[in-house]
């Protein structure tokens, strides 16, 4: 039981630094690059104007895309890992 | 045919549909009316997820505010979808390991309390109606367009379908029709903005003809959009902003609030396992994407085509003359949603942003005041008479603005009802009532949210996307933080989670009554909603995100004065973190 406990924290563990991460990720592009960064990102140009525009309106929406799925495959991955899975 | 004909039969024979796949598939228990039965794929619980999610203010007001506001109401797209990654993180797995019917459910058992499960029912219904009031409003504009009647008696009758549609079938007839609904929806959305995309820059994608060159002019698209613009007082479509604080925090209100949303979330509880309610997240995102990648471009196109049916010799030269508007225009004319007053009296149409910036340049044109009103929540709608796109189109986007209403409609009267029947009524007040009684009850409260629904449409505090950030704002400051921190810590107990969430809600509630009228009544807000009012320019609408802030903050402090939760919800917490022995959503 003791060995299940400690397999299961550091599953736990595993799951809180891979959420983390990808928060980190989703962050940086939405409340990052499409605005607080905007300004410093204003000299890359793309269709007529600058990249924060596009992560505000297009950018940001791919990356969580990429995330969730990122998120769901390398999770479904550690719950065999660690015998978790149903 | 005539349009009107022509709308009819797309609005009649996609309904015919719905009722049609509902009827097929109504509920027999109280398990399928809230949760399908529990079977159903992740790829086609993506597609519901997102039908249900993609709402009037997604359809029908979302591009128009993107229009209006250019790069600033980017937070409705990045809003909208970022709340995806985090309960694809942060709840889906675990409540769907946690396997029961509703929010409700999991706040009382893992806060051992029926306070705890009140509150929470409370804040549910609060959001969950303030929620469905922006998708009365929006099937109210999309009713009254296609079948030629005033906003309100569009609203009547956008009401009486809700109710029959909802009452029909539960989550079962819910989940199927939703599919089909999104088809509908997302078809209806494309194939007038593919259109546009090729009239204005010969490129049939959209989102990449937003950011390509316009056609007639040979400039990019977006600066060509910026000149119009400039010329007519207003600002810059992509022009930054300069209250970034306020623009961070209306964005993580909109995500987060979409994260605790219970109709969104009661998704995840109909999918057979916890893995599949992580990839359930991820195919409703890219479903929802679908959408909105193309509003932006939308969003722009629209803009432009709208000035440039006014202005059509360009924004220096003379306006349309009032005798020869578009027919799109008399017909819009007649809802009450576009208005035209000739305050110059030149007989032509004079549209600009009457600020006093702009005033000299307009008093040197011979214009006294903007003439011309459009309503934002047209625009999508209008789209395709703009762009004299065929009639069939404009039947095609009528039907698929009423699938967006009405599948997000129902899905949150089903919140609704099961929070009163099931949560309310078995939960606390009656225990022993019967699987038909709670059927009956759920019948009973949908019609109340109906009423009051339909009441506060024909009042609304707002255009139909902002009634629906207000929704998202309360669900932010209430139901996201309570369920995260009934996963993610052992030690908040009831008393923290329960002074939490009441913080949290009332704080947020006080901020926008405050500005926006108390319990929404016109006439009645304390102060004029205008950015000077605002506490360190945070508007009411992104108080949400401050609102959440308050309950972690309230919660954690609370329970760290009173003692730790007893062992068996400890062990409850432990075991909803591992997918292994994740039963089906069980009755109890």
């Amino acid at each position: 039981m003791s060995d299940h406990t400690t397999n299961a924290e550091k599953y736990w563990q595993a799951n809180l630094r891979l959420i983390l991460g990808s928060l980190v990720v989703w962050a940086l592009a939405s409340y990052g690059c499409a605005i607080l960064f905007r300004p410093l990102l204003s000299g890359i140009h793309i269709g007529g104007t600058d990249l924060g525009f596009w992560f505000a309106q297009q950018g940001s929406i791919l990356v969580f895309i990429g995330l969730t799925f990122f998120y769901a495959w390398r999770m479904n991955k550690l719950d065999e890992e660690f015998g978790l899975q149903e | 045919m005539d349009q009107f004909t022509i709308n009819l039969l797309f609005v009649g024979g996609s309904f015919a549909l719905y009722f049609g796949i509902a009827f097929w598939a109504r509920a027999g228990s109280t398990k399928e009316f809230y949760v399908a039965g529990g079977g159903v794929h992740p790829v086609l619980n993506g597609m519901a997820t997102a039908a249900d999610w993609m709402s009037a203010a997604s359809f029908i007001s979302m591009a128009g505010l993107i229009a209006a506001g250019g790069y600033a109401n980017s937070t409705f797209l990045m809003g909208w979808t970022g709340g995806y990654v985090l309960l694809a993180m942060l709840l889906a797995p675990y409540l769907r390991k946690f396997g029961k019917f509703t929010v409700p459910d999991f706040i009382g058992d893992r806060f051992y309390s029926r306070t705890a499960r009140l509150v929470a029912v409370a804040c549910l219904i609060t959001a969950s109606v303030t929620y469905v009031i922006g998708q009365m409003t929006g099937a109210g504009v999309a009713f009254s367009r296609f079948l030629e009647v005033d906003k309100s008696t569009g609203l009547m009758i956008a009401a009486v379908v809700v109710f029959f549609y909802a009452v029909l079938g539960g989550m079962k007839g819910i989940t199927y029709t939703q599919v089909a609904q999104y088809v509908v929806l997302i078809i209806a959305y494309t194939i007038p903005a593919v259109f546009i995309s090729l009239q204005l820059t010969d490129t049939f994608i959209p989102a990449i003809g937003l950011f390509s060159t316009h056609t007639e002019s040979g400039l990019p698209l977006l600066q060509k959009l910026d000149e119009v613009v400039r010329e007519l007082g207003f600002r810059d479509y992509t022009a930054d902003v300069d209250n970034k604080l306020n623009m961070v925090l209306f964005t993580l209100s909109l995500m987060i609030g979409t994260a605790g949303l219970p109709h969104v979330i009661i998704r995840f509880f109909t999918v057979p396992k916890v893995a599949d309610a992580r990839w359930s997240a991820g195919w409703a995102l890219v479903f929802i994407a679908l959408l909105y990648l193309t509003a932006p471009a939308v969003a722009s196109m629209a803009r432009l085509n709208l000035l440039t049916t006014i202005y059509p010799s360009g924004p220096t030269e003379q306006p349309i003359e009032y005798a020869e508007r578009p027919d799109w225009v008399q017909t819009w004319e007649t809802t009450g949603l576009i208005k035209f007053e000739d305050k110059n009296g030149d007989g032509r149409v004079q549209f600009y942003n009457d600020v006093p910036a702009f005033q000299d340049e307009a008093t040197a044109r011979g214009w006294e005041g903007n003439e011309l009103v459009v309503n934002r929540d047209i625009l999508v709608l209008a789209n395709p008479e703009i762009a004299n796109l065929p009639g069939w189109v404009i039947g095609l986007i009528a039907a698929g603005g009423l699938a967006a209403a009405l599948s997000t409609a129902a899905g949150l009267l089903l919140a609704i009802s099961s929070a009163i029947s099931h949560d309310l009524i078995k939960g606390s007040i009656n225990p022993n009532i019967s699987d038909k009684g709670e059927l009956r009850a759920a019948r009973i409260s949908m019609f109340v949210a109906i009423l009051v629904a339909t009441y506060l449409g024909m009042n609304p505090p707002g255009f139909a996307a902002q009634v629906v950030a207000l929704a998202f704002g309360i669900a932010a400051a209430s139901i996201f933080p309570a369920l995260m921190m009934g996963i993610f810590s052992k030690r908040v107990n009831s008393t923290g989670a329960v002074a939490g969430m009441l913080a949290g809600l009332i704080s947020t509630l006080v901020y926008i009554f405050l500005f926006l009228g108390w319990f929404f009544i016109p006439g009645t807000a304390s102060f004029a909603n205008t950015p000077d009012n605002w506490l360190f320019g945070i508007s009411p609408l992104s108080f949400g995100a401050i609102g959440a802030v308050i309950n972690f903050a309230v919660a954690f402090t609370v329970s760290s004065m009173t003692p730790p939760p007893p062992k068996e919800i400890q062990d409850l917490v432990e075991s909803v973190r591992y997918p292994q022995g994740a039963g089906g959503a069980v009755d109890h």
